[in-house]
């Protein structure tokens, strides 16, 4: 079996370089054949030169987003690996929690971001609401499906071990589910500054979503497409930072080559 | 160490089995010797695993109606050690904390001594703190038997757990297991008939659905399969395995 992994660190770094560098050409092609307006569509060296003239101004908000993923990302995990667990633990809470759980995924968590704006307010904590929920279905669904799945034989030998209930949850089907887990938190990584974001755009006074809208607002699209940039590299960098310590937990677990 | 020290009970399985309505085996009789090695035998897909699985208390798919009992009245449950085809290591664990799962998880105290001792007996205390993935097939099965051997229980069933080993480390594998679970209650479902000649005390020859009973002379340990008596019972059981 192949070692199970999409991580960053292995797409080589120049091929990532080549795909930013081919990108940045075609946008300074678009700007220069169709001489479009630079409050419509500024063009690569106006945005860079607004990335670095303003980067205070923009490493602040990065600051306060990260902040925001990060702590909305810890919560979110936690939250879904507690669920999960008790799920495991008890059917009943199963049937009564599960269709609740999944109900609760037709409603779109944008649609919630100017209640939670008006419950917590504008600070920190209705982003951090934000980033939670948007990571705690998928990380509980993907685990409690890797919970479920634990390969029979090891079930066997706990039972001939009279292993109680717990134990054989905590010290075999945890462990066991940790490549499930993983895929979850990989994808718990890119949506939390998806969360964070949208937060910032309904009511913030910080943070990357605030900075776009602000400069929208002052029509400086420059500054607006050197947050965007910014937020490119957090999300990007947040994700490669997870993915590794996702690969070095699956790795642990040994269930990749099992 | 090495068994335990109360007498050790035999075991008697007697009953119907059937999968979703359709019956696997109808009036089936099994009686394991006390402290000797029982061997069923039989080809594959035939129902000896599942016959193991039903003594072991484990999921079988199945209903058995009849009775599984020990011949010192105590319940079966809780005094059987398994042992299956593939090792069921846990990928995570060291071999020593392999070798001290059923502990860890009844959460026990460790018996450290025992521990190493067993450790030592199957050969492995060079790699105790290796991870079950880098070590070999023949490796880690002597690390589960290690691991069945450290539950320290009158009752042990063995599932083909030598049948993917190369035939040199089978054999190894055969006289370490004989030797460390003496004077233990053993069955081992096994579709190769010279292995049951070598370890079993008595054969249970299986073919659809019947069991035909064959007692081989008493041996101190693995039997050497060039005695003219053993080819004798070598072709009656090939008969009843082809009928």
């Amino acid at each position: 079996m192949k070692p199970r992994s999409d991580s960053l660190p292995l797409i080589r770094v120049w091929e990532v370089l080549f795909a930013c560098l081919v990108m940045i050409l075609v946008w300074q092609a678009v700007v220069w054949v169709t001489q479009v307006e630079s409050f419509i569509l500024p063009g690569p060296w106006a945005v860079a030169s607004a990335f670095v003239n303003q980067f205070a101004l923009i490493w602040h908000h990065t600051l306060i987003t990260a902040v925001e993923v990060m702590v909305g990302l810890v919560l979110g995990v936690t939250a879904g690996i507690l669920t999960a667990l008790n799920l495991t633990m008890s059917e009943r809470g199963r049937k009564l929690i599960m269709p609740a759980l999944v109900m609760s995924q037709t409603i779109p968590v944008f649609a919630l971001a100017p209640l939670l704006t008006l419950w917590l307010g504008y600070g920190l904590a209705s982003k951090i609401a934000m980033a939670v929920l948007i990571v705690y279905f998928p990380v509980t669904s993907t685990f409690l499906d890797g919970l479920a799945n634990t390969p029979k034989g090891y079930l066997d030998i706990a039972h001939t071990m009279r292993s109680p209930n717990r134990s054989t949850l905590m010290q075999i089907r945890f462990p066991a589910a940790v490549p499930s887990l993983t895929s979850g938190i990989r994808l718990a990584a890119v949506y939390a500054p998806i969360g964070a974001v949208i937060g910032e755009w309904v009511g913030a006074s910080n943070g990357l979503g605030y900075l776009m809208l602000l400069a929208n607002g002052r029509v400086k699209i420059d500054l607006m497409f050197a947050a965007l940039v910014a937020l490119c590299i957090l999300t990007v960098t947040i994700r490669a930072i997870i993915g590794l310590i996702c690969d070095r937990a699956v790795k642990w677990s040994g269930m990749n080559n099992r | 160490m090495g068994a335990p020290d109360h007498a050790i009970p035999g075991l008697r399985l007697s009953g119907e089995f059937s999968y979703s309505e359709r019956p696997l085996f109808s009036d089936l009789m099994l009686e394991l010797l006390p402290g000797s090695w029982t061997c069923l035998l039989g080809s594959s897909g035939i129902g000896k695993s599942t016959l193991l699985r039903l003594i072991a208390g484990l999921e079988t798919g199945g209903s058995f109606s009849g009775s599984i009992s020990a011949s010192d009245n105590l319940p079966v449950d809780g005094r059987v050690a398994y042992m299956a085809q593939s090792d069921l290591l846990l990928p995570w664990l060291t071999v020593r904390q392999n070798v001290s799962l059923g502990a860890s998880l009844r959460r026990e105290p460790l018996d450290h001594v025992k521990i190493d001792h067993l450790i030592h007996r199957v050969g492995l205390e060079e790699y105790i703190s290796n991870k079950p993935g880098e070590l070999s097939g023949g490796m880690r099965q002597r690390c589960a038997l290690a691991r069945t051997l450290m539950e320290d229980t009158p009752l042990v069933l063995l599932d083909e757990p030598f049948s993917a080993l190369d035939p040199v480390t089978r054999r190894q594998m055969q006289a370490l297991a004989s030797s460390t679970l003496q004077n233990r209650t053993v069955l081992l479902v096994t579709h190769d008939l010279a292995e049951a000649l070598r370890l079993g005390r008595r054969i249970y020859a299986m073919s659809q659905g019947k069991l035909e009973e064959f007692d081989l002379p008493a041996c101190r340990s693995v039997r050497e399969l060039d005695d003219p008596a053993m080819m004798d019972i070598q072709s009656r059981i090939f008969s009843v395995l082809n009928a």
